[in-house]
């Protein structure tokens, strides 16, 4: 069973905190403690932010998953951007092509129980979801 | 939106009380700058007790407004860091290894002044 899509445009830079709080929100209305609503949270302020620093605009969408566990939130952040040439190099720690920490996607992983990314010249799609112990 | 900054004898008190967007964080670095070459302070204390989240950009500004402020001699304390923050800075990654905190405004003030004694 899946719960009901709500996606967010991510367009301005405001739009980073608008998601963040949207899904914070979500993850609350879920029954996720405060700790995993911080880590969602981080995790979308961290794919919001690619998607306007290197794509210009996309958007987050979220979604109630059912699977591992009972509850899960799915997460899928997406662009037609450039794409990224090189995803195992992105995955590396420190790896930033903009003089950022190169911490963000790495960092998405580990706050998130699954990650998947597909890039090509058509664009960036990155889905991840935590699940609710 | 802009952080209000006061000054305390040689001091700087920051308590941050709004949700950091990317151009709130950098406003803020800028102004704190200003700050402390206006009024001279040895140190500042940034409370961070409201912030509810720092992803890598805000670290990344945080942690250059220590060296920054350093460069210009003065000390930064970060005080009352959410658990849940702590927990989220670390899955990023981030140590934050050159950055002074303590518990709350009272005790980061007493920090600062052991650390500016010392010298
Ligand atoms: N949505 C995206 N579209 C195109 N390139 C991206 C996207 N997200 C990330 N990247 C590339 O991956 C690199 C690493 O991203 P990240 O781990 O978030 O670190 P940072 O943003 O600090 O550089 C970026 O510097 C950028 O080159
Ligand atoms: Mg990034």
């Amino acid at each position: 069973m899946k719960g009901a899509l709500t996606t967010v445009p991510i367009i301005k830079e405001l739009d980073i905190v608008g998601a963040r709080q949207s899904g914070r929100n979500l993850a609350r209305d879920l029954g996720f403690g405060s700790v995993d609503q911080a880590r969602i949270a981080t995790a979308i302020s961290e794919l919001a932010r690619n998607i306007y620093l290197y794509a210009g605009s996309g958007e987050i969408s979220f979604q109630e998953v059912q699977g591992a566990s009972p509850v899960g939130l799915k997460i899928v952040a997406s662009d037609h951007g450039p794409g990224i040439e090189n995803v195992s190099k992105v995955m590396e720690d420190g790896y930033s092509t903009s003089g950022g920490l190169g911490a963000g996607l790495p960092g998405v992983k580990r706050l998130m129980d699954e990650f998947d990314i597909i890039s090509d010249d058509n664009g960036t799609k990155i889905i991840v979801v935590k699940w609710l112990r | 939106m802009r952080i209000p900054i006061l000054k305390l004898q040689n001091y700087l008190l920051v308590s941050v009380q709004i949700e950091l967007d990317d151009q709130t964080a950098m406003q803020f670095q800028e102004d704190l700058l200003g700050k402390i070459h206006e009024t001279g302070a040895t140190g500042v204390v940034v409370d961070l007790t409201s912030v509810e989240i720092i992803d890598s950009f805000i670290a990344k500004v945080l942690g250059d407004v220590v060296s920054m402020a350093g460069l210009m001699g003065a000390k930064v304390v970060f005080t009352g860091i959410q658990p849940a923050v702590s927990m989220t800075l670390i899955d990023l990654g981030i140590h934050l290894k050159n950055v002074q905190t303590a518990l709350d405004l009272e005790q980061g003030l007493i920090k600062l002044k052991q650390e500016l004694e010392e010298k």
